[in-house]
């Protein structure tokens, strides 16, 4: 692509000089999170644990939307999809995520009519190319997604088309952040932070984590010189003495402010909401309902359905992997009862998922 | 989940955008990104413009990566 040259963010010799300095200063143990699953995968698909010394820990945290998604909000997207005349559309990831009784790829084969889409718009083309039909979008993702889908509600009222929704269970990532460091259980000594959540939030909503709590925040892209630098600033930041702070590793796609257009779009169309967290809990202010005026897209209030009460696959541990607790090879299913071809739990489904991540590319601890 | 790769505009009509990834065309949404003009590179994710990618900026943190790196060894 002329004028943009991102494949020399995978030169080796520069990858050498960075795992020199990340060596250097790894002179003590230190425990780093990446809040986002495309970096958990980017760092098991480029072999970064192997690469840096054994005193960096890199923890997976809570950042694969599908993973976060409650059995409550899956039961119910299912019993949606089972509805008459209902096209459930979806991001692909979805479809295998067990609920507490069978997934939407189940849901399917029953005769349900679930489809997978790549955006929010085509299954807004789907309603307006099937006027008959009710077709709902499963609303999952973070900041970064959530603009995407508050945008196509926005084309469908201007457009008129009356029989689109969506079912909110968008989560929001700094609140999490906020839930990991006040829960106190696990003692982190770095953030890499999320680049393409940050590309629409900016870096201002995570500065409470740097000033707060005094833990080192760094943002970062997804190539693996990004991932190197960034673990090598965060190493920086906790040997200086200037403090903790929240540097900008990825400053090609991350302006300080975000997106302002695509922040106004989300805050027109939803609203901060409570949500459960899969395996987690309830967070405050962590998700995103629908606004009073555009009520009529909400398909959780359109569709009225109450899920029973669903608790986890006994011996699951997905709650203690996405908060960085323990490393997936410590679950006693992990490889063994739970496998990517027949999950357990929704960290083994999702690609992005830590299990899946480390199953896929033989990570060990 | 979060993944967007770039892409760069190739001409605008009616909101949408006609983008080129890396040979491969698409139309995508750009109500997000309303001020994009022809011959930016985008990030695209689920079908619409998130961001602008600065080729600016991409070179001047590589070129502190560069310096970075060297110090060291």
């Amino acid at each position: 692509m002329s004028g943009l040259d991102l494949e020399k963010y995978r030169d080796p010799a520069l990858a050498r000089k960075l795992v020199a300095r990340i060596a250097a200063l790894a002179t003590a143990p230190a425990s780093l999170m990446e809040v986002c699953g495309t970096h958990t995968m980017a760092i098991s698909q480029f072999g970064i644990r192997g690469l840096i010394p054994k005193a960096v820990r890199l923890l997976s945290g809570p950042g694969c939307p599908v993973c976060v998604t409650s059995l409550g909000d899956i039961d119910r997207m299912i019993a949606i999809a089972r509805q008459p005349g209902v096209v459930l559309a979806t991001f692909g990831d979805m479809v295998r995520v067990p609920g507490s009784a069978g997934s939407l790829a189940a849901a399917r084969a029953a005769g349900a009519d679930v489809r997978v889409v790549y955006s929010a718009l085509d299954a807004l083309r789907i309603a307006v190319e099937q006027p008959a039909k009710q077709v709902v979008f499963a609303g999952v993702g973070f900041e970064t997604t959530s603009p995407t889908i508050a945008a196509t509600v926005i084309e469908a009222r201007d457009r008129g088309v009356g029989n689109f929704s969506v079912y909110p269970a968008f989560k929001l990532v700094p609140p999490a952040l906020e839930a990991i460091l006040s829960g106190g259980r696990v003692g982190i000594d770095g953030f890499l932070l999320p680049g393409h959540v940050s590309a629409i939030i900016g870096s201002r909503p995570y500065r409470f984590i740097a000033e707060q709590h005094g833990v080192p925040c760094v943002i970062a892209g997804f190539e693996p010189l990004d991932i190197l630098e960034a673990i090598a600033l965060l190493l920086e930041q906790r040997a200086g003495a200037a403090g903790a702070s929240v540097q900008n590793e990825y400053s090609r796609s991350v302006p300080e402010q975000g997106n302002p257009d695509a922040l106004k779009i989300l805050e027109q169309v939803f609203q901060p909401v409570d949500a459960m967290w899969r395996a987690i809990g309830t967070i405050p202010r962590s998700g995103l309902g629908f606004r009073p005026a555009f009520a009529r897209f909400d398909a959780a209030r359109l569709f009225d359905i109450a899920a029973a009460p669903a608790s986890e696959p006994d011996g699951c541990r997905c709650g203690q992997v996405m908060m960085g607790l323990i490393q997936p090879d410590q679950c006693g299913h992990f490889g063994k009862t739970c496998t990517p071809s027949d999950p357990v739990g929704p960290c083994m489904v999702s690609s992005e998922g830590a299990c899946a991540a480390w199953f896929k590319y033989g990570v060990t601890a | 989940m979060c993944l967007a790769i770039p892409a760069k505009i190739e001409s605008i009509t009616d909101g949408r955008a006609d983008v080129d990834i890396r040979g491969l065309k698409k139309r995508i949404g750009l109500a997000l990104l309303p001020g994009a003009q022809v011959g930016d590179f985008v990030l695209l994710h689920a079908g619409f413009a998130i961001q602008r990618i600065d080729p600016a900026e991409a070179e001047e943190t590589y070129r502190l990566l560069e310096q970075t790196g060297i110090t060291v060894t």
